[in-house]
């Protein structure tokens, strides 16, 4: 089976500026992956080129096996692209926009689809409004589903909660997952990096135009040594609890390791010490802190 | 072309026919009326002094040029303003992203820039008939005239609303190349009564063609040969066409 989306060395010049330096990546079909990296990092640009917004200088894209230059036609209708920017056209209303981008599909009967798309993003009642009538959230899902309108088995949503309230996004979060699970490949590039770690299965970080990380989410977040225990403690603490010393942050004593099961050690210590805790706290492992040991290795 | 980029082709021409039809007050009826003015105002000046090719009267002569006038400068402002619009709000992704080609886009905007000016030469010619009756001689000569200078200023109006980056790039080209050569293509006058200079350059003027060969659709004579202005314009089409067609292909100032 062809992979969902497959790049291989893709460059993208601008003058003398290296937007995409050789990226090589590969995303299976069903997989909800994440592209991650500060910004001008070569994500957009890397969207881009998938959707054919821009030609790559070097290298190949395929989506579903199909080449998104020599088999443009066919690659663009496996694709649904949701793009960053809150771009809507002010003529037509939520309605005509989503039956003129299925005609663009060369799909000519499609309301029941829109219909569905309509009820699931919560929009049948703004189906007639103009799109100059609708709040940001409102134009960001009908993004969505216009980049839906043609049941595209690959979905790229280019950070598509920025400046989205937290009830669209649950909305949202809730429809992809939905998406996700009925087979279809979501491809996801977003600033928070917690909505990355509870969705994406595999992730990708970009920084510079190369891919410096590339690896399961779990893979990712095992690598670091996040978990924490922090603990505020009556009087003083024992000097030998075992393990590397705890670290003062405050009033809390924070004792970090790779694993739950030392930690829970170290509690079994404190407790046996006599030390009297007032308070404790266990922190996990997150990706903001996998994401900023990344892009400080990779210089 | 296949069904489905035949839908597309159609989709896209159904958008920008919206486009326009939906504030037609502004895109139909303002032209109409301005052209009308002209009419009006330049009948009423010259009717009594001036007659031209010997018999027609100067009103008579000046509906044809001003439908035709209309129908290239409203061609123009089609594809160029909604090309410009949807490029700097960006909403021009909506097409970019779907397997709409070139080719099919070209035609979608060329399309619909004829239909456009064929509604406003058509409100002007409607319009004309309460002060003079001028009825086509070859219909078929203004039908081809019509369809042919509406693609031309279309496929032009494609090239500077690609080209622009901003609207006074665009009111630039509107306003120092399509005005000029428009005013002075012979729409208020026939260049037989210009000096032999002026004369000999209104034939390096593709628009004098457009003008010319539509006019003889309605009087039976013309400046020039109805078949010369044909073929120039054919060629001036062409021309035009196949570096539209070139600059969609590169995906020049489209696809980065």
């Amino acid at each position: 089976m062809s992979a969902a989306i497959a790049v291989r060395g893709a460059v993208k010049t601008y003058g003398d500026v290296r937007a995409l330096g050789g990226v090589d990546l590969e995303i299976q079909p069903g997989e909800f992956f994440g592209l991650l990296g500060p910004n001008g990092a070569g994500k957009t640009t890397l969207i881009s080129a998938l959707a054919g917004l821009v030609r790559l200088s070097e290298g190949r894209i395929a989506v579903m096996g199909l080449d998104v230059v020599d088999d443009y036609r066919v690659a663009r209708r496996m694709l649904g692209v949701v793009p960053q920017e809150l771009v809507f056209d002010p003529f037509f209303t939520v309605r005509e926009m989503l039956r003129l981008q299925s005609g663009y599909f060369g799909l000519g009967r499609n309301d029941d689809w829109i219909d569905e798309l309509l009820a699931n993003l919560d929009l049948t009642r703004k189906a007639d409004a103009n799109m100059r009538q609708l709040s940001g959230g409102m134009k960001r899902r009908v993004l969505v589903a216009q980049a839906l309108v043609h049941r595209p088995p690959v979905i790229v949503l280019d950070e598509p909660t920025a400046g989205v309230d937290v009830e669209l996004r649950q909305g949202l979060w809730a429809f992809v997952r939905k998406l996700n699970e009925q087979g279809h490949t979501i491809v996801l590039t977003t600033h928070y990096l917690e909505e990355a770690q509870t969705l994406c299965n595999r992730i990708a970080m970009l920084k510079a135009g190369r891919v410096v990380a590339l690896d399961d989410t779990a893979n990712l977040l095992r690598a670091v040594d996040g978990h924490t225990l922090r603990v505020k403690v009556e009087g003083v603490l024992p000097a030998d609890l075992g393990g590397a010393p705890p670290e003062r942050d405050g009033d809390w004593w924070v004792f970090s390791s790779e694993d739950y099961g030392q930690l829970a050690e170290r509690l079994v210590r404190l407790r046996s010490a006599g030390v009297q805790i007032s308070e404790f706290e266990v922190g996990q492992p997150d990706l903001e802190k996998v994401f900023v040991d990344v892009m400080r290795r990779a210089g | 072309m296949t069904p489905e980029s035949f839908a597309a082709f159609r989709a896209l021409l159904y958008k920008e026919f919206l486009r326009f039809w939906k504030v037609s007050f502004q895109t139909l009826g303002a032209p109409v009326l301005s052209t009308v003015l002209y009419l009006m105002i330049f009948s009423h000046v010259l009717q009594a002094h001036v007659t031209v090719y010997g018999a027609i009267e100067y009103t008579a002569f000046l509906v044809p040029g001003l439908v035709m006038m209309a129908v290239l400068q409203n061609a123009f402002a089609n594809s160029s303003s909604s090309l410009i619009q949807s490029k700097i709000t960006g909403n021009i992704v909506f097409v970019l992203l779907t397997p709409i080609s070139y080719r099919e886009f070209y035609l979608a905007y060329v399309v619909a820039s004829v239909l456009r000016g064929v509604a406003v030469g058509l409100g002007v010619w409607l319009a004309s008939l309460f002060f003079v009756l001028v009825l086509p001689t070859s219909p078929l000569w203004v039908v081809v005239f019509t369809i042919m200078g509406g693609a031309i200023l279309g496929s032009l109006g494609v090239i500077a609303g690609i080209w622009a980056e901003k609207f006074d790039q665009l009111a630039g080209f509107q306003n120092f190349l399509i005005m000029p050569l428009t005013m002075l293509a012979g729409v208020f006058y026939s260049v037989h009564s210009l000096p032999s200079f002026w004369y000999g350059v209104s034939h390096f003027n593709p628009f004098f063609y457009m003008i010319d060969g539509f006019r003889y659709g309605f009087f039976g004579v013309s400046d020039v040969s109805p078949w010369l202005s044909l073929a120039i314009v054919s060629v001036f089409l062409g021309l035009l066409a196949a570096l539209t067609l070139r600059m969609l292909a590169s995906g020049y100032k489209l696809r980065g």
